[in-house]
């Protein structure tokens, strides 16, 4: 299957321009840093101290107060413009979640800064407060109202959403009686409802069997395309040379190549 | 320079407020969902909580109607308001403690602006809230008691209630976000002011020493007799509304500069 065939190509130039014109999306990290306290676990001096720094991939150290502190990231800095996409390797554990989520304004870092210029959406966790018990539609207001969409643009957006996802009759049922899944194409159709100004993705998304990927794919390929700036973490470096036009690789919240 | 750390606090606080605000539908579409999880497939949904308030009301009005000798036609209406307000101040402030830790997946994967938690804990138990207030035109009725005059103004206290509410359970979910220990000594608190205020109490079956300290020193009663007095067909005192407008002044101003404090550092204690 063609996976990428539709972003293969490289975002055309008049569609840059375009862009540019209505609104200058950008991303600066200047030496930005993420220290998690940990505050259920003893003393860093400890036997588990030791065993744990060798197991995970931050580095651990204490804050002033002296608390453990896992520094997930450690001195970033980034300058994303208009038109990049970054992919984002690295091992496990290295902290590329944390550094989307530093991106998304989830984290704000504890050392050095962060300026986004534009609207971030993440398309990490699809399904996020979507609710079992509640009805297909139910779950399309619950879920857009969290990806920021007003309740009468959803309204006029519901058919178009069960269509796409296929669910047909069943939009009226609790979610709890459909498939995976059928749970994942509601999810997707829902999240890639509205065109992303940045967007943030952890792996590139597959969902839904052989029929419905090849949808998904084509709509997934149309919004990579038109965003602004798209930053995807990934342990596949085809994807990146596929998909993205600058890579970053982090190890243990260190960034190793630029 | 200190005063303008002040103002940089105070608007990184009030920013992430005022978003929460501007976005009201959200935290509208979330308390909706959490009435209509709890009670799916009941079907009497949310009504359960007005009958067990009832039949509450009704047996505490008993003994307690008969242990001070209140005559049940005042007794009962005063009852009613007060179990009620208190059954809103109580949750909201409870369930405010646990406002950002139990929304801890959403505040961990999307940035969304943090007081519409709080604002959803808040708008879930306001609906709870009205549901519960149907039983005191029932009331009325059991006592064929017309709606006193000053009822309306029961609205503006109330509104001030919500007010002083929200500060509040902002505050408390803030710092038990950090120390978890702080919902079970908050729990207790309310436990105990739910007896030393006048709910299941009249004031006037004090000692006239015991007022200072019950009533006037009380942050509950004032916070509670805003909305109750007007329901009784009295004016709360002009020290009711004197503490209760205070306290939600002092009360946001404080906590918008706690919370620009110490915003961004919630994601990180979940």
């Amino acid at each position: 299957m063609g996976l990428h065939h539709t972003i293969l190509r490289a975002v055309p130039l008049a569609h840059r321009l375009l862009v540019i014109d209505i609104a200058m999306a950008s991303i600066l990290l200047k030496n930005a840093c993420v220290d998690f306290p940990i505050y259920n676990s003893s003393t860093g001096r400890s036997l588990k101290y030791h065993l744990m720094q060798a197991a995970t991939g931050g580095l651990m150290g204490s804050n002033e107060q002296g608390h453990v502190v896992v520094k997930a990231l450690h001195d970033i800095c980034l300058d994303l413009k208009e038109g990049d996409r970054l992919g984002v390797l690295g091992p496990n554990g290295a902290g590329k979640s944390t550094l989307l989520r530093v991106i998304s304004g989830v984290y704000a870092p504890t050392g050095g800064s962060i300026e986004v210029q534009g609207k971030v959406t993440s398309l990490i966790d699809l399904s996020l407060g979507m609710d079992s018990e509640s009805t297909g539609i139910e779950n399309i207001f619950l879920r857009g109202a969290l990806l920021g969409y007003s309740r009468r643009w959803l309204s006029t957006k519901v058919e178009e959403i069960v269509d796409f996802a296929g669910i047909g009759n069943f939009i009226e049922m609790p979610l709890r009686t459909y498939s995976t899944g059928m749970q994942m194409r509601l999810a997707f159709s829902i999240a890639t409802l509205q065109q992303p100004e940045i967007l943030v993705m952890d792996e590139w998304l597959t969902v839904g069997d052989a029929e419905f990927q090849e949808k998904a794919q084509q709509r997934l390929g149309e919004i990579v395309k038109k965003t602004s700036i798209l930053v995807i973490a990934t342990h596949s470096p085809p994807l990146v040379e596929q998909v993205c036009n600058r890579m970053i690789k982090l190890e243990r919240g260190v960034l190793i190549t630029t | 320079m200190q005063r303008s750390n002040m103002f940089k606090l105070f608007k990184t606080g009030w920013r992430d407020i005022f978003t929460a605000l501007k976005s009201y539908e959200l935290a509208g579409v979330l308390g909706w969902q959490d009435i209509r999880q709890r009670y799916r497939r009941s079907s009497l949904g949310p009504f359960w909580l007005t009958i067990s308030m009832g039949v509450l009301i009704g047996a505490l009005g008993l003994v307690f109607g008969n242990l001070f000798n209140s005559p049940m036609k005042e007794f009962l209406p005063f009852l009613t308001i007060g179990l009620i307000l208190w059954t809103l101040i109580s949750t909201a402030l409870n369930e405010g403690c646990t406002g950002f830790t139990a929304a801890e997946a959403m505040i961990k994967q999307i940035s969304l602006p943090l007081f519409t938690h709080i604002l959803r804990v808040l708008w879930r138990n306001l609906i709870i809230f009205i549901h519960n207030l149907i039983i005191y035109p029932l009331v009325l009725i059991v006592f064929w008691v017309s709606l006193p005059a000053t009822a309306s103004l029961a609205i503006v206290g109330l509104v001030l209630l919500m007010i002083n509410l929200s500060w509040m359970a902002l505050l408390l979910g803030v710092f038990c976000a950090r120390f978890r220990d702080v919902p079970l000594i908050v729990a207790n608190l309310l436990q105990v002011f739910f007896y030393l205020t006048p709910i299941i109490w009249m004031p006037q079956v004090l000692p006239k020493r015991a007022n200072m300290l019950l009533l006037t020193a009380n942050p509950f009663f004032h916070m509670i007799e805003i909305v109750r007095a007007p329901l009784l067909g009295t004016l709360p005192s002009a020290l009711n509304w004197q503490v209760g407008i205070l306290m939600a002044m002092a009360g946001w101003v404080f906590t918008i500069l706690f919370y620009g404090r110490f915003r961004s550092r919630i994601a990180y204690w979940l």
